[in-house]
């Protein structure tokens, strides 16, 4: 912990103390995007119970609809509520940039694999 | 004391006199591990993706599973997870609040907010108990074919629709039924099991009230009605063919044609009556657990820093940054489950 007084003299740092406004304006944000949260989670169930899942491109739709909407909610809880948005873009990219990589490749070969096994049971079973 | 890195140059903010990133040394570790943890869940999450996508069989339909609610009999779609993740987000807020009046050094309003967040820990934490329970007991139950047989029933909107099932095909019973049946299964060879089965949300029940008090034959028992497609979703010349209920001669049609080894109530490691696939199962076991078990710790960690907060712990080291790291962790635990939220019950 000896480096910590070298840190950068930003909003987050160890050694800032927040002001009784800087507060205010803080909670003010955070009271927004809580009630973001809940209304998309209120809309995801909605549509979740409204749309029947029978494999119509309506219901692909709505599917790729509840992954924006979750991406959406993902982004408010990453970037307000874990304040990544507030740090510095070196440590912003470093987090973000070598996960998004790794998982974007796992989908790939997840769904290229889950399909040729699809295709497999299908003409095989 | 406060940082003077703004006024150095790049050489020397990167050369190692300097944190680059501006955040603490244990901060940053708490970043990596939660990328490292996000890995894990995103990898568990694409697995569960890919058996999905491989499956030929149909996948169980999240509203149709999960939709029940303690102490109320009906069907509420989806409505108790909506709940729980509402109780998650909120219980994030609290967090976040209490993260925030840490760094302006309020120590009452971090021991208020944290011990919030900790109560909202313990009741998702419930919920999920319940949850689990509900899933492990099941509501019905179900047995397979032992032969082919073509059956009328008749759907939800009240269309009547014929059905052609094959030898090996799922029929569920009615949960009161189903319940009343396992009973008098379990009675004929050993009355405590029986016992201790005793599940509030059925008890008030007649049928299972009379099968546990006078351990009914299961062999005299007969459904009045059964279902099919109770927990998939078929789509076919543009109908949506769920919850088809069979009454009267066919349901006896079915019920003579029982498969009695195939019965399965409710789910465990080896079977469940909510798929034909077992992995449906074990992947809501292993992920919700391995999620729950994240709020668990967190809960922990809570309640030992919230002794800390109150016994003036961070006012001694003269800054609340450990109430940020294990808001870093509480948040991540929220982040988890909006994912799972979306890929188990939604999608």
């Amino acid at each position: 912990m000896e480096r910590d007084d070298l840190i950068v003299n930003d909003s987050y740092a160890i050694n800032n103390t927040h002001s009784d406004e800087e507060g205010k304006k803080i909670r003010k944000k955070l009271y927004n995007v809580t009630v973001l949260l809940t209304v998309i989670t209120i809309i995801e169930v909605f549509m979740g119970v409204a749309f029947k899942r029978n494999g119509t491109f309506a219901w692909e739709s709505i599917k790729l609809g509840f992954i924006i909407l979750t991406l959406v909610k993902a982004a408010y809880i990453v970037l307000i509520f874990m304040h990544l948005g507030d740090e510095k873009k070196s440590l912003k990219y470093v987090i973000l940039l070598p996960y998004a990589l790794f998982i974007l490749y796992l989908i790939f070969i997840g769904l290229y694999e889950g399909v040729s096994v699809q295709e497999l049971n299908s003409t095989w079973r | 004391m406060a940082g003077h890195t703004q006024n150095l140059t790049k050489d020397e903010l990167w050369g190692g006199n300097a944190s680059p990133f501006g955040v603490s040394y244990g901060k940053m570790m708490m970043w990596y591990f939660l990328v490292s943890d996000a890995l894990t869940f995103g990898g568990l999450l694409t697995a569960y993706g890919v058996i999905r996508h491989g499956s030929s069989d149909p996948w169980p339909v999240g509203e149709q599973v999960f939709e029940a609610l303690p102490a109320l009999h009906g069907s509420y779609p989806l409505m108790y997870v909506a709940l729980m993740t509402f109780i998650l987000i909120i219980s994030s807020v609290t967090m976040v609040l209490a993260v925030e009046a840490g760094h302006r050094r309020d120590k009452a309003g971090v021991i208020k907010w944290l011990g919030y967040t900790i109560i909202g820990g313990f009741f998702f934490l419930g919920s999920q108990a319940w949850e689990w329970s509900h899933f492990i007991h099941g509501s019905g139950g179900g047995f397979q074919l032992n032969k082919s047989l073509t059956v009328n029933g008749e759907m939800e909107n009240g269309e009547k629709i014929t059905m052609t099932l094959n030898a090996g095909s799922w029929v569920h019973m009615e949960s009161d039924f189903g319940h009343a049946y396992e009973h008098a299964l379990e009675g004929g060879h050993d009355a405590a099991p029986a016992a201790e089965h005793g599940h509030d949300a059925h008890a008030e029940h007649g049928a299972s009230h009379e099968a546990e008090a006078a351990h009914v034959d299961a062999a005299s028992m007969h459904p009045e009605a059964l279902i099919l497609n109770k927990y998939v979703l078929e789509h076919k010349n543009d109908k949506d063919i769920r919850k088809v209920k069979v009454t009267g001669e066919d349901c006896k049609k079915l019920w003579d044609a029982k498969a009695n080894e195939t019965f399965v109530f409710g789910a465990n490691m080896h079977k469940n009556e909510y798929a034909v696939q077992q992995q449906y199962a074990n992947f809501f076991f292993f992920v919700t657990g391995f999620h729950g078990f994240h709020v668990f710790s967190g809960v922990v960690i809570n309640i030992i820093v919230w002794l800390m907060a109150l016994g003036g712990e961070f006012d001694r080291r003269g800054h609340y940054e450990t109430i940020e790291k294990i808001g870093l962790y509480w948040h991540f635990v929220d982040l988890v489950w909006v994912f799972v939220f979306t890929f188990f019950y939604l999608v």
